[in-house]
């Protein structure tokens, strides 16, 4: 796939996001935690780039400043409207975002708390249409059961609670309504996490099958590498706020660069009895992103660790085609991908 | 071969509700031998939570266990019946925490948020002393204290003596789930239940857990029940995987039977259907069709049968296949293999 | 597709719950508690005596004749003999041999038949439309023939017409003030939960310092300084008031804390997503998920206020004669002697019991029955 070809949907630049910490009586400010620590990357229109990293990593952070469900404190989200312009997201006000809203939509992890209870399936899925200004309730009514056959759910549910449907099912409605006002960019956070394996296997199939016919462009936010692997052309893998490497979904599981990215490979337990199991394990907690590790932040866990990645902080950067990596020591090492 | 630690036969557990009864756990049988790691696979609603607290005996009304019996043998005792014991008795809460301990889901939730986890793991200790030490002075506060630093010492919890002081809510979550595998061998129990012990954390802490508990489990030579959905950390840690659906056992045998040779369909297709490092990125997976049905809407027959791509019609709708034997340590519950067999009930 | 999309119509018991809204989810649990039903059939029987006050009395409440004073309730007897025939004993004056004053009492040789639907005396029906008809009365009510079903008071007016007058307004208050305090307490808890902020600052501690008032002066300075010239409808107006001025904090700061948890809901967020204006948010996504919680608060939340207007008017602080409320009615009852002599004149306060023990029952099957869906 040429690079220049297609145009990218999304860049996002240097984005950070930070928290105080306040104590005491008076809310004194005593440090930060930099959930988003300069992230940067791009997507591409028609692709699903995989966000993947374990707990306080920052991906949901990531995912829900560009989707400006809150304010990055610094960098830049830049978006190509259905227009044409490229819009900077991040210092739009609440007005300037509406019109966009449309086009970036999201899939929530939770299929029980992501439906409102107390509306029907028809006026969950319809929301965003009456709010975007479809009146008309006969052609809401047409639209919301074509949105449900997408999904592989029967139009006639459409008079029914969410308390009627099963995790598996709600998640398909959470999907027919981030499809309802045809966006450009769905942002997937965690979208199979909360669901059985066997209903997994379904909506990752759904997931690709609409890709496919709706042309859509994914950020997949996940924990667990085998779905990313399964639905991501490109995989970003975060540790503690920072993309610590970033290549395309065959580069990066069959040779990975980065140190971290070999342990979460080899951290996931393989479904196969005769598979070697309980091989050097990684050490230690993940940092705090309250107060990180000098130099780089993988540095007291990685059994590779040298001077220099004690003190200085690497940066990311380019050691392939389009493979992205943030380690002092890239070049040198020879990881294990996955089995 | 050295007798079973428990032993699980037809296990029937209802939940007497206002809409109707729930047959939660519809006939299961298995055992444990003692220094075995057995695996209880499956997805919701197939009823190995409600497995594990009858055999705690800690299942809320208006759960019952209706039939069946939970033998569990300490050394060379007779077996008790757990059933027949009353929940809340001396000899159930005697047992209970000592003999048979458990790991649950959520360590943040099974901690105290009032009391460090030393008093906890103190209290503990107390509390069964004369089980673990028959004989002997009675424990002094010092001496309890010791034990829980040595204890959290060997299940790799750093700077043991000053977290002993510390709250749960005070620890990450690989921490918390450390300490709580130490108050749960803190007894010398014969049996562990773990119940998802690593759904909740991250994946190389729970490589670092699994890893731990396999080393404690062989040290100890404690019999474990390892309850879980994940597939993967099954063939990792147990010896015999029992796959359940609905309340009763699909399958069972040992971990290579299941993973390599599996017998009956659901097992098959769940096996099929898990997206794995190893998989073909952006292909379809195969799924198994249809969803699990709600408990108060169970098919008639086999209840997988609306599911199965193998359902023989007249047959799989109709009755309901009796767990029988299919290799020499495999069990499965399918007409596919016994056309003549049926369970009662 | 130009076809709309057909429904299936509710066939299994399993169906008619998948398309029950949340009302009727908890209407079929509120069902189930029959206590809590039964008040409600009261609350519903008191309501329409609010409604209909003057059809249900017998007399003109302010009517009062000296003579009638501290007459007895005239026991109710349902059958005359062998046939079904409803009796009260009839009220008659004896010349009182010593003093050759008249002498009114309870007769019990002689019998006055009640009667349903009577002419009596007239009213307006809603206020609006002249009538004459009442539920009970006798052939000749302002003639000789008297019904007094609850006795009289020390001035001879019908303690029965009384106490339904004095129910519509002791109930109405009550609506009315916790309608007021829930208008209050949604508006300015979800502002301060859902903003959060300075707004949130400002309002949380004016509920404080509103909660730190005691009460019971508060109400009494506030009353008292009304004047006094006021007309009773005045004084209705402001006791109501009042009351709701007060009693609103609760509810606010558990509206707040439910705006506080909503706000991180994610359906919230899709809404938001979709582009749903704030308001629309609030109202549409918010507010339905609490609304019947609130209202089984709300229904707990009458029961003090009417005992609060009672408390009030028993003093005199509140609704003053010649308007009827059973406060006031239970000012007759204020010494020992009048105790003693008519013990006819406490059942107002029997009424109370009944009234607040029937929401007290009804707001606890609510609540109990407007839990969030179980999963």
């Amino acid at each position: 796939m040429s690079e220049t070809a297609t145009p990218w949907l999304l860049e996002v630049r240097h984005l950070r996001k930070s928290f105080p910490i306040r104590r005491g009586f008076n809310r004194k400010l005593v440090g930060t935690v930099r959930a988003v620590d300069d992230v940067s990357f791009t997507i591409r229109e028609g692709e699903t780039l995989g966000l993947v990293g374990e707990s306080g990593c920052g991906k949901t952070t990531t995912a829900r400043c560009i989707l400006r469900a809150m304010t990055p404190t610094s960098g830049e989200i830049l978006f190509r409207a259905a227009d044409g312009r490229i819009v900077d997201l991040s210092p739009l006000s609440r007005a300037e975002l509406r019109p966009l809203r449309p086009q970036i939509q999201m899939i929530f992890q939770d299929p029980f708390g992501s439906l409102n209870p107390r509306m029907t399936i028809f006026d969950n899925v319809g929301e965003p249409l009456l709010v975007n200004g479809l009146r008309d309730r006969r052609a809401r009514l047409e639209r919301v059961a074509a949105l449900l056959e997408l999904t592989g759910l029967r139009p006639e549910y459409l008079h029914r609670f969410p308390h009627a449907f099963s995790g598996g099912q709600r998640q398909r409605i959470g999907i027919a309504r981030a499809l309802a006002t045809e966006p450009r960019l769905v942002v997937a956070d965690e979208p199979v996490s909360a669901l059985d394996v066997s209903v997994q296997a379904q909506v990752l199939n759904l997931l690709l099958e609409l890709q496919t016919r709706l042309s859509l462009t994914f950020l997949f936010v996940a924990h667990d590498l085998s779905v990313v692997k399964h639905i991501s052309d490109r995989v970003a893998v975060m540790y503690v706020g920072q993309i610590v490497e970033l290549a395309t979904t065959e580069d990066i599981f069959r040779h990975p660069r980065h140190p971290y990215t070999a342990a979460l490979m080899r951290a996931v337990p393989a479904p196969d009895p005769h598979a070697p199991s309980g091989d050097a394990a990684l050490a230690g907690e993940v940092a705090n992103p309250a107060n990180p590790p000098p130099g780089c932040y993988f540095h007291p866990r990685c059994p590779f660790t040298t001077e220099v990645c004690r003190t200085e902080r690497p940066v990311l950067r380019e050691i392939g085609a389009g493979h992205l990596v943030r380690c002092h020591r890239a070049e040198e090492l020879a990881l294990t991908g996955a089995r | 071969m050295t007798p079973p630690v428990l032993e699980v036969k037809d296990l029937r557990v209802h939940f007497l509700l206002d809409e109707g009864v729930v047959r939660a756990v519809d006939g299961v049988s298995f055992d444990v031998h003692p220094g075995h790691v057995v695996g209880i696979v499956g997805e919701s609603g197939c009823g190995k939570t409600v497995t594990m607290k009858a055999v705690l005996q800690i299942v809320e009304p208006p759960g019952r266990v209706v039939g069946g019996q939970i033998l569990f043998r300490k050394d060379s005792a007779p077996p008790v019946d757990l059933t027949r014991l009353s929940p809340r008795g001396a000899a159930m809460r005697a047992i209970r925490g000592a003999e048979i301990a458990l790991i649950p889901q959520e360590p943040m939730a099974a901690f105290s948020p009032v009391h460090t986890v030393g008093d906890q793991i103190i209290e503990a200790l107390r509390l069964h002393e004369r089980q673990w030490r028959p004989t002997g002075p009675r424990l002094s506060r010092h001496e309890a204290r010791e034990m829980t630093v040595d204890l959290f010492r060997s299940v790799g919890i750093s700077m043991p003596d000053q977290r002993v002081d510390a709250y749960s809510w005070q620890l990450s979550g690989g921490l918390r789930q450390r300490a709580m595998i130490a108050m749960a061998l803190s007894c010398k129990p014969r049996l562990l239940i773990a119940d998802e012990p690593t759904t909740a954390i991250d994946v190389t802490t729970q490589a670092q857990i699994l890893n731990l508990l396999r080393d404690l489990q062989r040290r100890h030579g404690t019999a474990i029940v390892f309850i879980t959905h994940d597939l993967g950390v099954i063939a990792q840690m147990a010896r015999y995987v029992v796959v359940m659906y609905l309340g009763r056992v699909m399958e069972q045998g040992s971990v290579a039977d299941i993973f390599h040779a599996p017998k009956h369909p659901y097992t098959r297709a769940l096996l099929k259907s898990i997206p794995g490092l190893h998989v073909t990125p952006r292909t379809l997976l195969p799924t198994i069709a249809g969803s699990i049905p709600h408990p108060l809407g169970r098919p008639r027959g086999c209840p997988f049968h609306p599911r199965c791509p193998d359902a023989i019609p007249g047959v799989c709708t109709e009755r309901v296949p009796a767990l029988r034997p299919v290799g020499p340590e495999q069990l499965a519950s399918c007409f596919l293999y016994h056309q003549e067999e049926a369970a009662e009930g | 597709m130009t076809a709309r999309p057909p429904v299936l119509a509710p066939e299994t018991a399993e169906d008619r719950l998948s398309v029950a809204s949340n009302w009727r989810l908890v209407w079929w649990r509120f069902r189930k508690h029959h206590l809590a039903l039964l008040s409600a059939l009261v609350l519903l029987a008191l309501y329409g005596v609010v409604l209909f006050p003057d059809f249900v009395s017998t007399q003109d409440p302010e009517a009062t004749d000296a003579r009638l004073a501290f007459i007895p309730v005239q026991r109710l007897h349902l059958f005359d003999g062998a046939r079904l025939g409803p009796w009260v004993p009839a009220v008659a004056g004896k010349r009182n041999p010593t003093t050759l004053r008249m002498e009114w009492g309870v007769d019990g040789s002689r019998k006055t038949p009640v009667r349903f639907f009577v002419t009596g005396y007239p009213y307006r029906l809603l206020g609006i439309v002249p009538a004459h008809l009442h539920l009970l009365g006798t052939a000749a009510p302002d003639g000789r023939e008297r019904l007094y079903l609850l006795g009289t008071d020390r001035l001879g007016r019908d303690q029965w017409s009384r106490l339904v007058h004095g129910t519509r307004t002791s109930m109405t208050i009550g609506l009315i003030a916790v309608t007021f305090s829930v208008v209050l307490g949604v508006m300015l808890g979800g502002i301060s939960g859902y903003f959060g902020g300075v707004a949130d600052v400002v309002i949380q501690r004016l509920i404080e310092l509103l909660q730190s008032l005691p009460t019971i002066p508060i109400w009494l300075a506030l009353t008292a300084a009304l004047p006094r010239d006021w007309s009773p409808q005045q004084v209705f107006f402001a006791i109501t008031v009042i009351l709701s001025l007060v009693g609103w904090t609760t509810l606010g700061r558990e509206v707040r804390g439910r705006f506080l948890a909503l706000r991180e809901e994610d359906f919230v967020l899709a809404a938001e997503l979709a582009g749903a204006s704030r308001r629309r948010i609030i109202v549409r996504h918010m507010v339905p998920t609490f609304l019947s919680h609130i209202i089984a608060t709300s229904t707990l939340a009458i029961p003090a206020m009417i005992i609060s207007e009672t408390s009030l008017s028993f003093l005199g602080l509140g609704i003053r004669p010649p308007a009827i409320s059973w406060g006031v009615l239970l000012q007759e009852a204020q010494n020992i002697q009048t105790v003693a002599l008519a013990p006819w004149l406490l059942i107002p306060g029997l009424v109370v019991i009944l009234s607040v023990l029937a929401f007290n029952l009804v707001g606890d099957g609510l609540r109990d029955a407007a839990d969030p869906y179980s999963q």
